[in-house]
Order: C-alpha cells, then structure tokens, then sequence
C-alpha cells in the first residue's frame, strides 16, 4: 500500500500530512507532526498513557491508525490550554498535586476532562471506574480524584468505603 | 572549591530565620509543565533524519552461539548499521558492584559465545525507520545452540547445578554475626521459624526505556537519555574506547525511574550507533522489550529463626537469605547486603547470625528497584514478630514496644543506630488514625485490621565515600541559577533543591532556576538513587548557599551600616534584623559586583565515611535510616479469596518535611507500589522463558484498586538531610506487603508465606485451614 496524505483537525488547526499506512496514530501526531505531548506507554491500548480525544472521545491512539484519523478532529492536552474548563481543570490538578512523574498525566487530564463534562455529578467511585483505563505508577491517584472532585466544586467526597 | 563534610554539623540546623521557602507545598518549575503537556521526555527529543536503534535479543534463556549472520539484515534498504560484539571496542560493561572487593564477573554489552538469559542483547540495529529496524532485527540470522539452565537459585546452589559463570553460582555470600546465637536460641522461652518468599516485579514506570545521541562539537558522543545516574558516562567512554572528556551524557526528566533506570539502559547501545553511523540516532524499548528483558526486584527466599523470652522480648535472630541474581551482576551484591544489614527490622537484637547470598540464574538480570533488599525482609521479620507474639500471648503492638530500637542501640553490624529512631511514635499515629472497624455485610465478608514497622536505609553505605558538589550563582536582576547534576525521576528532586537555595539566600523559588543532569554542564552530584539525593544534593545546595551568602554579605552589612549578625535575607532583598533599611537582592548582588565580590560559588558536600570488615561482618554501614508504620483495614472474601482494602494510613518520620506535598506524594505513590506487589504484582517465567511480557498480563494497580491512602508526616527526631530531614523515597514502598499479611492473619487466620497474596493462594490457603 502506498503512502496517504490526510486532513485532519489537531487543537482546532487543520494540518495535512503524509502517513504510511502502517503507522500508528500515536506514531503520526508524535513523529509525523511533532506533538510531543502524546506519550507513548504500551502499545497495547492497556496503559491510556497516549489518550487524546478523538472528535470528543477518548481514544488510546496507539491502537488507531492514522489514516482512520483522516477528516476527523483529535484534542491533545495542549489543546485544552485554549478551553477555559480545560485550563480550569490543570489549574486543580496543580492545586492538588496531581502528577508526580508527569508521564501519564496528558492522558489522565484529558480522559478527566472527558468524564467532567459528561457528568457533572460523577462521584468519587465513578471517577474510579472511569479513570481505570489510565495507569498512573506514582501517585496511587488519590490527587488525582481530589483535583477532578475539586473541580467538580466539592472537596473529597467518602461515598465508597462504608468502614 | 569549599570542602564541607557532615561530621561536626549540628544535625537539626535551625532554618535559616524561616523565610517559609523550605516546608511549603510550593508547586514550581516543571510541575507546571508536566500538567500543561509541555516537559520533553528523553524519546521527544526528535528531528528529522535521526536513525533508529534497536537490540535484537536473545529467545533463549541458557544457549551458546555458534554462528551470527547479518549479511541480511545489512542488505535490507534502509538499514544504515549492524553490529555484534566484535564491533564493541571494549565488550564490558557494570563495575564492582558492592565496593568491598568481589571478585569481577564481566557483563557483555552485546553477546559473545553464549546468552545466560531470555531477553540478552546479540545484535544492534540502526535504520531509517523504525519498521525497518524491527524487520532487520527479524533478519539477524543467530546459530543457538541450547544449553541447559538455572531458573531456582536454591537449585542454582545444588553441587550438580549446570555453571551459568566460570567463577561458580554464587555471585555474593555476606555473613553478619553478633553474640552468641546458639546460645540464646537454647535459653529461649520461644523460638518461631518461618520460610518467606517473594516475587520478581517489574518497576512499571509508564515512560519506557528511551533516549537519543548524536556526535557534538569537538567530536564529543552526546547522549540524552532517562538516566537516574548521568556518571555512567565514563562506562560508556570505556566501551567506545574514548577519553572520559568525550562522552556526555544528560538526563532528561524521568516518566518514572524506581531503581530502573540506576543501571544504564539504552546508554552503551545508543552510543555505539551514533559512533559507527556518525549521525543522530534515537532509541525507544518497547513495553514488552522493557519487561521482558529489564532488571526486576529480587525474588527472596528467607528463613528465619527467632527466639524470645517469655516477655516476648527478643533475643536472637537466625536468618538466611538467598536472593535470585538473574544472569549477571548488576547491582546484586549490594541488594543482598542492604538485605542483611536490615533483616531484624527496627529492633535491637543482641544475638545474631544472619548469611546473604546473591545467587545467579538463567533469569533476567534483577537489580535495583525501590526498597533495595531492605524491603522484601520486612515481609519476613514484621511476620517473625506476629509470631512471636501469638507465641507469648502479647498483642502486636506490645510485642513491638518491647523490643524497638532505642536511641544509641547496636544494629547488627555493631554500629550504633545512627539517629533517634521514633518507630513508636510511628506506630501510635498510624493505629490512631485508621478507622474503627464496623462489621462486614454478609458472613462470606471477613474484615481486619494489621499493620507493619520498618526501617530504611537512606544514602549510600558509608564506605563509598559519598560526595556531591553543587554551584548556586546569581544573575544581575537577583534571579538565581543552581546547577547540580542530580536527576529527577517524577519526585521533585530538582524543585527541593530550589527551594533550599530560595530559603538559604532570601529569595522566592520562582526566582531560582535548577540546571540538573549533564556530565559536562553542572558539578557530579551522583546519581538519584539509595535515597540519597535529598540527604546528598540537598545538603550540598544547603551549604554551597550558606557560603555564597557569607561570601556576600559583608558588602550589604557595610551599605546598610550594621554586621553581617544583624542582616536578615528574606522576600528577595537583604534587611536589618531590625527594619527599616534594606537592599532589593539585585542591588546587593549589583553592589557586589562593583566591589568584585564574586556573587557564584561551586561547594561539595561530603558525605560520612567508615569502614566495614566483611569477614566479621562488623562495621559501619548505612549514615542513616527512616522509620515508619504501615496500617491497613482489608474485607476478604472467603468465597473468592479476593482482597479488599477499606482503609490505608502509613506514617513515616521524615525528620523535616523540605515540600510536605511532594512527601505526601512519594507515600501514597510507595503505598500504591506496594499494594501491587502485595495484591496481584508477579512476573512470571517457566524454565527461564517469560509469561509476563504484555502489559495486559502484568497487573498494576488501577484507580479501581486502590484506596484513598491517608498519609501522615511526621517531623519527629532529625535525620541528616538539609534541615533535619530524612530520605523518603524509598521508605513508603517496604512495610505494604508485611502490613497486608498481618491483616489477613486477622481477618481469616491465615498467613500465607508467599507473595503475591493472589486470590487463588488466598483462597488455597482459607480452605487448607478448614480442612
């Protein structure tokens, strides 16, 4: 198969870019078109270290090609800089604490703004169970959910362990 | 160059009239970035036109090499070089690992006649691509031969074993001895015995093994890569045949380290294709490259015989370890000797004989990893000392109260505790605050309560001479420039170091910039691991700071008209103690300048030094340790095995908290860690060949898995860092495992003596009980 050139919008600009039809997604934003802040973790869609958000949706984008890409629009974590609930929310994650190493924490802000804006009142196990796609090795991701609950407008809540 | 040395420092110095820079919760410098998406990690150093590396390894774990043909891979379009270990200028590569003298067994940095694990690296490749390299790493024609393996080190010790080094199977054998054991073990009212054994676990850092290397003006082999230890450079100097000046490296920061990175990873093979090509070349591991061919934590098998009184106070302790090398030595000689030096746990115990023994297989090498040997023993002696206390009636904390280490206290070694140890104080404050227990829902559930002491060694054995340099300079507008060459793995290393800096000279931290991590751009600081940074850098920075200001300060004291006594440097200017009178620090450093005063200065911290005499075991070892307490509430389910956990509270002795958030940090991500190895972590291998080498077969723990983990900080007796405080790194990692067993033990009377506590050993060992 011969090598494809695509549209697509990144962080609200369209590009266009060769790809080979090999190549990952993951492989295309990174090595293809320099953004650097989509890491790659596993290859195996197991860690969520490479989410972006594809036309809205969280996607791990080492499991994607990037010709699939073509006509749609991916969101990476420098994207949500120019989103006013985007910038809010990195302001709880650094208020909080939220990332030790940094590596995971594109896909965990991104897949965080995701669930806020799909439910305003996700608790505290919600916020769990949809974080559970996103490995983090550092920070047993107790500031994680307390920077997502605080914005969220409420401090930690205590709805799981009934001890 | 100052010369500074810790003896004779009054440990607890008091803050420097508390500018209140050192123990705030300061978010700075590269926090922002990683939450912004904007901090480059070493495989986003991309251009275009670099290479691509990769290793091709070994599929067997024992064989020897008969023939290696690359004339394919060579022929493939695209493939610019490959090499094999004829093309290695010096073939060797790991140095004396434990620093007393062993005898050198050589690791190949590509292999030659034979490959000792599964994983080896044979061949490198270097191409225009990175399907191309995968498809010429395909081609590499290897000639095996297969050889018969080790893959148990208690089998690796049999007499018959085959031999996986010339020089024999045991790489390390320490012996620790104090008192008269036998003796005591005669005269005890108790003698409890247990056989404990652990796992291998892979690190798991979410940032594979990665870097690049191009060759830099003067002909200089520059390296970027995630390092935690940038002093490797003269290792890869000597495999490229180069002088030590023509090899840099530089560490970017780290997506997470955990002792996987102390050992040089991508480094030897990185270089050797930026040498042969002469162009830019970048190499990235795979997942499933990084666990299966990287160090993991030792497995242990520990038996240990432990005598009390009838007051359940201890009187001698019997142990013997023996760790699993894996094929090569890395670092296992010192995780074997970490091991012994800490097999009794906090408390003092006059009579003891304790044997180490690193122990090769046909496993992949293990080497470093977060706890060091001084973590897979508190499993074993935190287990001795429930049992001791089922044996003589005591409750466990009781039994603890009676034996802990107290101030002056000998270690086994002979030497005396180094510090206070304030273990009971940890203990008091983890049990205060975990949660009553309330009854479980249904009769399936059991719930209990355990909980677990440690100690912690944190710098690096006092016979290494440790030592860290550090230069602090000002710029003309009062901003401020550190530059160290520490490396900074996610824990904030770099930024405790500007807020020393901050604190010392009376400027805010966002006014200091931190230059970490380059051999040839910022004074040696060792590298970041043994939790020594803080210890290391921290009180290098601390001093180096100290002496920059003393340089400077009798040029403000003769402009404001007092001594140099009654200056106060705070909120980025210089005042009299008094008020009043003051100078912005751009002025003072201005008035220095016209006077030729200089306003930088390179300082060197050393750290203790003594010896050891490891036929007697006797000497001096660690400079110091943290102590903690672990306690856990956890729900079984007697029908499934699984393991639930309801409430999580470690309490360290941290001395003094440098940025209370970042050590916050560092114990839930050490609890986090230890759950896994506790719960479901395990790498598993048969006869050598890997089961566990997709992410999606090893299971580390997901925000579902974990509980909201309360840490407590206390700042209780001072330790040796900068202001008092003690390394906490490594510490929050060990007692998890020990602290989970105990709970089991209450929930449903069980104590399984082997790690991980899956549900299926969970559940084997409730129903062996009921039968």
């Amino acid at each position: 198969m011969a090598d494809q050139r695509i549209s697509l919008t990144i962080n609200q600009r369209d590009v266009s870019v060769v790809v080979e039809p090999n190549e990952t997604l993951l492989q295309v934003l990174r090595d293809g078109l320099g953004h650097m802040d989509v890491k790659y973790g596993c290859g195996e869609g197991v860690c969520g270290t490479c989410t972006v958000l594809f036309d809205g949706e969280p996607v791990n984008s080492c499991l994607m090609l990037g010709v699939q890409a073509s006509g749609h629009t991916v969101t990476t974590v420098r994207g949500l800089i120019d989103d006013p609930e985007g910038r809010a929310l990195q302001a709880r994650f650094l208020e909080e604490g939220a990332a030790q190493c940094g590596y995971c924490t594109p896909g965990i802000v991104l897949t965080a703004y995701h669930l806020v804006r799909e439910n305003r009142r996700a608790t505290r196990e919600d916020l769990r169970a949809g974080l559970a796609g996103n490995l983090c090795r550092c920070t047993g991701y107790v500031n994680i959910l307390d920077a997502i609950e605080s914005h969220l407008g409420r401090s930690r809540s205590h709805t799981e362990a009934s001890v | 160059m100052s010369q500074l040395s810790s003896s004779g420092l009054d440990v607890r110095t008091p803050l420097d009239r508390g500018t209140g820079q050192v123990g705030s919760s300061i978010v700075h410098g590269e926090f922002r970035d990683k939450v912004h998406g904007s901090l480059l990690y070493a495989a986003d150093h991309y251009g275009p036109g670099m290479l691509h590396g990769k290793v091709v390894r070994s599929p067997f774990p024992s064989a020897r090499i008969i023939s290696i043909d690359t004339s394919e891979a060579r022929a493939l379009p695209g493939v610019i070089a490959v090499l094999v270990a004829d093309d290695v200028p010096k073939n060797v590569m790991g140095e004396e690992a434990s620093g007393l003298g062993l005898e050198r067994i050589q690791t190949p940095v590509l292999a030659e006649d034979r490959v000792r694990y599964m994983g080896e690296p044979v061949a490198l490749i270097a191409a225009e691509k990175p399907h191309i390299a995968e498809a010429a790493a395909e081609l590499v024609d290897v000639d095996y031969e297969p050889m018969p393996g080790v893959y148990d080190p208690e089998d690796a010790l049999a007499g018959n074993a085959p031999l996986i080094h010339d020089q024999g199977n045991v790489l390390s054998d320490w012996r620790i001895a104090r008192g008269d054991v036998d003796s005591a073990m005669e005269d005890a009212h108790h003698v409890v015995e247990g056989t404990y054994k652990t796992q291998a676990v892979d690190h798991a850092y979410l940032e594979p093994e990665a870097g690049v290397g191009w060759i830099d003006v003067d002909g200089v082999v520059t390296l970027r890569v995630a390092t935690q230890v940038i002093e490797h450079a003269t290792e890869v100097a000597a495999i490229l045949g180069l002088p030590h000046n023509r090899v840099r490296v530089a560490s970017t920061y780290m997506g997470g380290a955990f002792g996987g990175k102390e050992d040089m990873t991508v480094e030897p093979f990185l270089a050797l294709l930026v040498w042969e090509t002469e162009r830019a070349v970048r190499m990235v591991w795979s997942r499933q490259e990084s666990l299966l061919a990287r160090p993991k934590r030792h497995p242990f098998v520990m038996r240990y015989r432990t005598a009390a009184n009838a007051d359940g106070k201890v009187l001698a302790q019997d142990i013997d370890i023996v760790g699993d090398a894996g094929a090569y030595p890395y670092l296992s000689p010192r995780v074997l000797f970490a091991a012994a030096v800490t097999a009794v746990g906090p408390y003092r115990v006059d009579h003891v004989r304790i044997r180490a023994r690193a122990v090769f297989t046909n496993h992949v090498p293990n080497s470093a990893f977060r706890g060091f040997g001084a973590m897979q023993v508190v499993f074993g002696y935190e287990s001795q000392m429930d049992r001791i206390a089922s044996a003589s009636g005591l409750t466990r904390e009781e039994v603890r109260l009676r034996n802990f280490l107290a101030s002056g206290d000998p270690l086994p070694t002979g030497e005396p505790v180094p510090t206070v140890p304030a273990v009971a104080a940890t203990m008091r404050r983890a049990l205060d605050a975990l949660k009553p227990q309330s009854p479980a829902e249904n009769s399936k559930l059991a719930r209990g309560r355990g909980f677990a002491c440690n100690m912690q060694p944190y710098g690096r054995t006092v016979f290494f001479g440790d030592k860290a340099s550090a230069w602090i300079g000002f710029e003309a507008d009062g901003t401020v420039i550190v530059r160290a060459g520490v490396t900074d793995l996610g824990g904030g290393q770099a930024a405790s170091l500007a807020q020393i800096a901050a604190e010392v000279l009376g400027v805010d931290t966002s006014r200091v910039i931190v230059h970490i991590g380059d051999t040839h751009l910022t004074p040696l600081t060792g590298g970041t691991f043994a939790t020594r940074q803080l210890y290391m850098s921290g009180n290098a920075v601390l001093h180096t700071a100290r002496d920059l200001r003393n340089q400077m300060a009798p040029v403000a004291a003769r402009l404001l008209g007092v001594q140099t006594d009654d200056l106060e440097f705070a909120g980025d200017a210089v005042r009299t103690r008094t008020g009043g009178v003051e100078l912005s620090t751009a002025e003072w450093v201005s008035a220095c300048g016209a006077e030729e005063v200089a306003t930088a200065h390179l300082g060197t911290f050393h750290g203790e030094s003594g010896s050891f005499d490891s036929r007697t075991g006797q000497g001096r070892t660690f400079p110091d340790y943290t102590f903690g307490t672990h306690a856990i509430q956890i729900e079984v389910d007697t029908e499934t095995g699984t393991i639930k956990v309801l409430d999580y509270v470690a309490c360290h002795d941290v001395g003094r908290a440098i940025n209370p958030l970042r050590v916050e940090g560092q114990i839930h991500g050490g609890v986090a860690q230890g759950l896994g190895y506790a719960l479901s972590e395990e790498i598993l291998t048969e006869d050598g060949v890997s089961h566990s080498a997709l992410f999606a077969d090893y299971l580390i723990p997901t925000a579902l898995d974990l509980p909201d983990i309360t840490p407590i900080v206390l700042e209780e007796e001072p330790g040796k860092g900068p202001f008092g405080a003690r390394g906490i790194g490594e510490p929050t990692i060990a007692p998890v495992a020990a602290a989970v067993a105990s709970a089991l033990e209450d929930a449903v009377g069980i104590r399984p003596d082997r790690l991980p506590f899956t549900p299926e050993r969970v559940l084997e060992a409730i129903n062996s009980q009921s039968r």
